[in-house]
Order: structure tokens, then C-alpha cells, then sequence
């Protein structure tokens, strides 16, 4: 399991998740490395609480679901208090500076970032939050490289919006230098 | 002797055919292939599909590309050949049960996607290869084995039926009236979009036996009689309305066709390419 | 291989491409959770190349569409998942008699009934073997990875065209759902087979078995043979034939032209099977729990290996047969309450012990599960 980083990302529906999930996989594809992304489908999938899920790895992956992750990062309150828990004991949880932690909660790594804020004040749109985490994920953890992470969000963005996403990008990079 | 039409469009090694003495199942095949002739359509070109019933038998006897499917699902098997190969002339045999109950769903799905295909049915009010079962066009109080005590449904009324969910020619005749039937036959394979002719036919050894309705001619002679144009009903003064069926063309306008339409999207991506 | 050939790619996403690279030209299906994505692709792809796609009114005219496409000469594929491989059996048995090439994606999800839409399950094993009425036989492969469903769709296609059959694929949620690394081959880098056709002019009768032919050459509808195709059993010229003496001839032959070229139908997969006193044998996504399950069992000292069917019809009888002769026991995990394990107990007999480790109820397999399992049992 030492080789391998298992990520769960929630929020709401809505909020990207999924995309994020596919971007960090992709992007530690085009730097060699294994990836598998999957998430739920189902009610969860429309609106409430949900999440999408990666493995990355620097061998094959076998099992293909994520059983305990080493990093949660979440953007509600509600998915946090779904998916907060899940996160291994030595792991990382991430939340969004809004949040308050679920009573009885004794996760020891929890860092609270304004990651929302961020899409909304310094990009101008809540939307981009989704890769604001993507930035945030790739700087603070060096799993994915930032080259490759550009490379998958203008491959996976729509046509029209990628200076707006390369700017959530840089200031998610910024937000994980600032808590580092 | 054989005549030239038989000779030329049936399989006369695999005659003779199934049906029993009486039935009108040949007539109208033979109409068929009269209509096939005089529009001088490539014999290889036709494709004959049929599902599962007395009149689905009729393309293993006829020379054309045939295809004898599932109950119910002829038209769903016509539709993947006549859009995978929009050229060839696609003709759907189909009995009253084949097409309006079983394949019921897919018989107005057809029409709605006005489908170059032409349905011909067979319209004998029963289930006939089973043995005399009552079918969505036994007309209510009728017999059948399984309406020992009178039919309590209401019939269909294919031809309409048909125009009502898209078709762009649909019309009924019956087996008596065998030019009428040539005639509507060639209409509905030369109108672009899906064609419905539903042909008022016999079943002197079921329908007939359980409904006392006599011999196969005195069958034909009530088709004759019992059948009239829908403009001459128009006319007839209401006491003498009672008991008729009415034929003609119900439905005969122009509008575009699905493989032609799909054509165009792949003509549009095709031609697009570039600017893409 | 160049780099831009590497793609993080859906499993059903795969399935596509690879059946566009196999010469797919025609799709007709139904909408379905978890397969929606075939139909959606299909039908996005298609019409740029010159193919057709249709939404078909419902399952049954999907398959029913599908076989059309074939029989017009183009390669065709439908693809459903649960109630819809329900729906669609009567027509898979009239493929088979006909014998039409067809492949037809079965996404696995919870059953019976409407059941778990959007788990994965891999209930339908033996539908997919017995699942139309008659004998007959069929085609069943069953990928555990993106790239693997890339693979077997392209050979899915391959076989179909070769035996003039319809081949499942039998994939499942997890697997069609997931997104993982591809490598696509280069066109050129792929063996591909088209049905063999009759030549212009040539005597055809289009159920004879030619000498030095598999199946009888198949001549699209409008190439001018003038022949007639049914569900009836038929004799060589395809016309009905009540015979019982041909009914025996033409059943052989459908069932033998499949059992006779198991060693070309037949892939599997073996991961430390060389000393394995103990086997597990599993098939696709669940083989991946049980690959890692066999890591964690192998560290604690306990000589277990994987045998892993990828042709799940017709099984790989001579193979499992040898496994069986091999170890002691035999634990087979899938995501049913017992299915495949049928299969197995009836090849291995006596030769070793058989257990099973299953369930269905839209959890997947995990590996801790199947390394309690060994532990109890081996």
C-alpha cells in the first residue's frame, strides 16, 4: 500500500468532483504513473453529498476502489460529515475553511483551506473551485507535476474557459504554498 | 401451369405452401408480387421480412432477399437492414397478431420514424398458426378458442393506427379486391417513408368455423359486400351504414425520411470536418 | 508506441473505440444503466465515419436492429445490462441459429429484476451461457480493465466474424465505469477478421459448409443471392426443414464449430499459479481483489495463485481441468451466489475441493475478504 495514494474527493453535486478525480488521474498518467479513476453513480451522483475517487500509483494497481484514504478533501459540510471519517488514521484531511468539524472528530491532520473563497473573490467564479483543489492537491502533495496538471485540465475544460482555469489552477498552487 | 408471375418471384421448389384450403393468404402474396412486377423493382434489390404466423411464411415462397424473424419484432429487424442499407427496398409481411400485439410497439415506432419500409398485414382477425386464439383485430363478441364466450375486447384498427402514429401512406383493402390491393401495394413501396396497407383477409378454418361465418368463398363474398370505399360511406344514408368496413387511403402525404435524414447528419459531419 | 496513443479512458469509453477500430459500423440498443455510455458514444461516432446508429423503441428491437445491420453486411453491436440482456435472450438464440455475427455488451449490475441499476454485480454468467432457450452454443468474454475491455471487444468482433456467432461481452459496473490508463494500439497493430462472403457469380447455398471453411460464407442481403434466412432449423439452402436427421447435422455443427476451436476461442490468464499448492479462480473485475488478495497471502507464506478465465464461454475446460489436478483446493470468487462454481465443481470433479466466496449485493469482493476466505478454508 506505501506505493500507492488514495484520494477521495467530495462535495456536492454539482461541484466537479468527478472532474477533479479524472484530472489528478490523468495528469499522473501523462507522467507515468498508474492511475485508476472511479465514483459512485446512483442517487448520490444528483445533487447531495458525493464523491469521486483515485488511486495513484507508482505500480500496478490492483484493486481498483479506494478502501481507506490517505487524503480526504471535501467542500461541504455534509460531505464531510459523510466522507470526513474515512480518511486513515496517519492520513490527510482537507476541508473548506467554512466547515466545522463533526463533534467527536479526532482526526490529528486536518488543514482548513479557503478554497471556495478563493474560486469565488480571486477567479470570479465559484465554479472553478473544483480546480482550485486540483491545484491545491497537486502543490501540497508533488504527487501529480504541475506540467501534467495543466495538460489534463485544457484537455478536460471547456472550449472558451481556460484562462479562467489555468488562473484557478496557479492560485490553488498558491494556496498550498501559503499553508505548507 | 404456373403463370409468369409465379414462375418468376416464387421459390416454386418449396410449394405448395402451408396454408389451408380457403385461406387468402396466397392472394395476397401473389398481389404482392404483381405490384413488385409492375414497378420493375430489381429483384435482388427487395429484402421480405416477416415475424412468426400463417402470413409470415410467405417470404421462405417468395424470390427476394427474406427474412424470416421473432414474433413480433419483423419491424425491428427491417429497420437495422433498411438503415444500414437505405438502397434496398424493404417490405414487411406481418400478420394482424405479429404486428399489433406483440409487435405492436414496434409498429408505430416505425411509422413515427417514418422509415422507408412498407408494411403489408394480413389482417385474418386471429391467431391462426396457434389454432383460433382471439387477436387485437377480432371484432368484440366474435369467437376464438380463448373467447369461448364472445370477445369482451375492443379491435384495433391497424390502417389507422399506423397513420395516427406517423406513417406517410397507410390505407386498407381487403383480398377480394385484388387490383385495389395491386394498386395500393405499388403506392405504398414508391411513397419514401413508412407505408402501412392493411388487407381485410379470411381464415375460413378458425375464424370461420368459430363464427359460423361459412366456407372460404362465402368469406370473400362478405369481404366484397361488407367492404366499402370511405367516400362511398360518406354517401350511403345511415340505415344502410350498419355493418360496413371501410377501405381506402387513409393517409397519403409527404415527409422526410429517417435514413435520408440520417444521411444528412452524416453528410453534415462528413462535409464539417474540416471546419472542426 | 508513441506517447499520444495513452489515454485515461472509461471502460465502456474503451469498449467504443475499440469495436470503431474493429470495424464496427452499425449500433442499435436501448438506453441502460451502467451501459448508457456504449449508446451514447456509439451514436456520436458513427455517423462521422459513414456508420448508423439507432435508438431502438426498446431492448428487444435493439438486438433485433442490430442483426439487421449484420445481415445488410455491416458489423454490429448492441449493448444492454440487466433487465435488457433479459430482454434481449430470444433474440440472441435466433442469432445463434441463423448464425449472424453480432456482439452484444453486457454491462453486469445487480439482479434479478430492476435489482442494483448501479452496482456491479456478475449475476449473469450463466444467462449469458443458457440464458436463450435450445442448446446452442455461445461466446463469452469477460475483461477486467480498461484496456483489457479494449482488447476483448476487438476480439469479440474477431470471433463473431470467424464463427458467425454472436459474442457477449460480459463486463461489469466497476470495470465499465472506471476510467484507467490506455495504450491504443496503431490501426495497423491490429489483427482484424471480416466474414468471408461468397464470390460474384459463385453457386452459393448459404448454409454449406465449404471444405476448408469454419462456417458457411455469408452473403449480405442485396449482393444477389436471393436467399432466405430464419430461426427455423434449415437445411444448407436456408429453407425450414422439419428433418430430424438434419435438425442433428445443423445443431452439431453450430455447437461443434465453437467447442472445436476452443484453442483459438479460450483466453486466460495464470498469476503465480507455477507452485501454487491452493488456487482462486476469478474473473473480471473481481479477479483484480483476488490478484491483490494472492500478493497478501503469498507474504504470509501460503502458496496461492490466481487463475483468471478471460473466455468465460466456452470455459477453459482443459486448462481448469489442470488447475484442478494441481492443487488441493479450489476457492472460485464472483460477484453471485454462486455461479461460475458450477462450472468449475463440474470440471474438477473429485480433483480438488471447491468453495465459493460470493455475494450480490452491490458491494464488490474486498481483498481481506478473499485472504479470510484462504485462511478459513486452505
Amino acid at each position: 500500500m506505501s506505493k500507492q495514494t488514495q484520494i477521495r474527493l467530495a462535495g456536492s453535486g454539482g461541484q466537479g468532483m468527478i472532474m477533479a478525480g479524472v484530472i489528478l488521474a490523468e495528469a499522473a498518467i501523462l507522467d507515468d504513473k498508474i492511475a485508476i479513476q472511479s465514483q459512485s453513480y446512483g442517487p448520490e451522483a444528483r445533487g447531495g453529498a458525493s464523491k469521486a475517487e483515485v488511486i495513484i500509483s507508482s505500480e500496478e494497481i490492483d484493486f481498483p476502489k479506494v478502501i481507506e484514504p490517505d487524503l480526504v478533501l471535501s467542500l461541504t459540510q455534509e460531505a464531510t460529515e459523510k466522507y470526513g471519517g474515512s480518511v486513515k488514521a496517519e492520513g490527510l484531511l482537507i476541508i473548506d475553511e467554512d466547515i466545522v468539524l463533526p463533534e467527536g472528530f479526532n482526526q490529528s491532520r486536518v488543514i482548513k483551506v479557503p478554497i471556495l473563497r478563493t474560486a469565488k473573490e480571486n477567479v470570479g467564479r465559484a465554479i472553478v473551485a473544483n480546480i482550485v483543489a486540483v491545484g491545491f492537491i497537486a502543490e501540497f502533495t508533488q504527487l501529480v507535476s504541475r506540467e501534467s496538471v495543466e495538460k489534463a485540465v485544457l484537455g478536460r475544460v471547456p472550449k472558451g474557459t481556460e484562462p479562467m482555469n489555468k488562473k484557478a489552477l496557479s492560485e490553488g498552487y498558491a494556496l498550498a504554498q501559503s499553508v505548507k | 401451369m404456373t403463370s409468369e408471375i409465379v414462375q418468376k418471384y416464387f421459390r416454386i421448389e418449396n410449394l405448395p405452401h402451408i396454408w389451408c384450403p380457403g385461406c387468402s393468404n396466397g392472394v395476397v402474396t401473389r398481389a404482392l408480387t404483381m405490384a413488385i412486377d409492375e414497378l420493375g423493382l430489381d429483384q435482388d434489390n427487395v429484402v421480405v421480412v416477416s415475424g412468426i404466423g400463417c402470413s409470415s411464411r410467405a417470404p421462405g415462397y417468395l424470390d427476394f432477399n427474406t427474412l424470416h424473424t421473432t414474433h413480433g419484432r419483423g419491424l425491428a429487424f427491417a429497420t437495422g437492414i433498411k438503415l444500414a442499407n437505405p438502397k434496398l427496398d424493404v417490405i414487411l409481411i406481418a400478420g394482424d397478431g405479429d404486428v399489433s400485439a406483440i409487435g405492436g410497439n414496434h409498429l408505430i415506432h416505425a411509422a413515427r420514424r417514418n422509415i422507408d419500409i412498407t408494411t403489408i398485414v394480413f389482417n385474418n382477425n386471429i391467431y391462426g398458426m396457434t389454432g383460433g386464439q382471439y387477436s387485437p383485430t377480432t371484432p368484440t363478441a366474435a369467437k376464438g378458442t380463448t373467447a369461448p364466450h364472445g370477445n369482451i375486447d375492443k379491435p384495433f384498427d391497424i390502417a389507422q393506427l399506423a397513420a395516427a402514429a406517423g406513417a406517410t401512406y397507410s390505407s386498407r383493402t381487403t383480398a377480394y379486391h385484388v387490383n385495389q390491393m395491386v394498386k395500393y401495394f405499388k403506392d405504398a413501396i414508391s411513397n419514401k417513408g413508412f407505408s402501412m396497407v392493411e388487407v381485410a383477409s379470411i381464415c375460413p378454418t378458425y375464424y370461420g368455423r368459430k363464427n359460423k361465418s361459412g366456407s372460404g368463398v362465402q368469406m370473400m363474398q362478405a369481404l366484397k359486400n361488407d367492404f366499402i370505399d370511405k367516400m362511398a360511406y360518406e354517401k350511403l344514408p345511415e340505415e344502410k351504414k350498419e355493418g360496413k368496413h371501410l377501405m381506402g387511403v387513409f393517409k397519403n402525404i409527404t415527409l422526410p425520411e429517417y435514413t435520408a435524414e440520417y444521411q444528412r447528419v452524416i453528410d453534415a459531419l462528413q462535409g464539417g470536418e474540416n471546419n472542426e | 508506441m508513441s506517447k499520444k496513443n495513452i489515454k485515461l479512458m472509461q471502460g465502456n469509453e474503451a469498449c467504443v473505440e475499440a469495436a470503431l477500430m474493429a470495424g464496427m459500423k452499425f449500433f442499435a440498443g436501448y438506453p441502460i444503466t451502467p451501459s448508457t455510455e456504449l449508446a451514447e458514444l456509439s451514436a456520436e461516432k458513427l455517423p462521422r465515419i459513414g456508420g448508423k446508429f439507432i435508438q431502438m423503441e426498446d431492448e428487444i428491437a435493439g438486438i433485433a436492429a442490430a442483426i439487421g445491420g449484420s445481415i445488410a453486411g455491416l458489423k454490429s453491436m448492441t449493448a444492454t445490462s440487466g433487465p435488457g440482456f433479459s430482454l434481449k435472450q430470444e433474440n440472441i438464440g435466433y442469432a445463434a441459429i441463423a448464425e449472424i455475427p453480432l456482439v452484444i455488451v453486457n454491462v453486469m449490475r445487480g439482479g434479478p429484476s430492476t435489482g442494483l441499476p448501479t452496482s456491479p454485480a456478475q449475476g449473469d454468467v450463466m444467462q449469458a451461457k443458457w440464458g436463450t432457450h435450445g442448446d446452442h452454443a455461445i461466446i463469452a468474454l469477460s475483461p477486467q480493465s480498461v484496456m483489457e475491455t479494449f482488447d476483448i471487444t476487438i476480439k469479440a468482433f474477431n470471433l463473431a466474424e470467424k464463427y458467425r456467432t454472436p459474442v457477449i461481452v460480459l463486463t461489469d459496473e466497476v470495470v465499465g465505469h472506471m476510467r484507467e490508463k490506455i495504450e491504443i494500439p496503431e490501426p495497423g497493430d491490429i489483427e482484424i477478421f471480416d466474414r468471408k462472403v461468397p464470390g460474384p457469380g459463385e453457386d452459393y447455398l448459404p448454409y454449406r459448409l465449404e471444405e476448408g471453411d469454419i462456417v458457411p460464407k455469408m452473403a449480405p442481403f442485396g449482393a444477389g443471392y436471393r436467399y432466405h434466412i430464419t430461426g427455423l432449423f434449415h437445411d444448407e439452402t436456408g429453407f425450414p426443414s422439419n428433418s430430424t436427421d438434419n435438425a442433428d447435422i445443423m445443431l452439431k455443427r453450430m455447437i461443434s464449430k465453437i467447442e472445436d476451436n476452443r484453442e483459438d476461442i479460450v483466453m486466460y490468464d495464470e498469476f503465480m499459479m507455477e507452485d501454487a499448492e491452493y488456487a482462486i479462480i476469478s474473473y473480471g473485475s473481481t479477479a483484480r481483489t483476488v490478484r491483490n488478495a494472492v500478493k497478501t497471502l503469498r507474504e504470509q507464506g501460503m502458496k496461492v495463485g490466481l487463475f483468471r478465465p478471460i473466455t468465460i464461454w466456452p470455459s477453459a475446460e482443459k486448462e481448469i481441468k489442470a488447475v484442478g489436478r494441481q492443487v488441493k483446493k479450489i476457492i472460485v470468487a464472483e460477484m453471485n451466489m454462486g455461479q461460475y462454481v458450477q462450472e468449475i465443481e463440474r470440471i474438477v470433479k473429485s480433483d480438488a475441493e471447491v468453495f465459493h466466496l460470493g455475494r450480490a449485493n452491490g458491494e464488490v469482493l474486498m481483498p481481506i475478504e478473499v485472504v479470510q476466505k484462504a485462511k478459513e478454508v486452505f
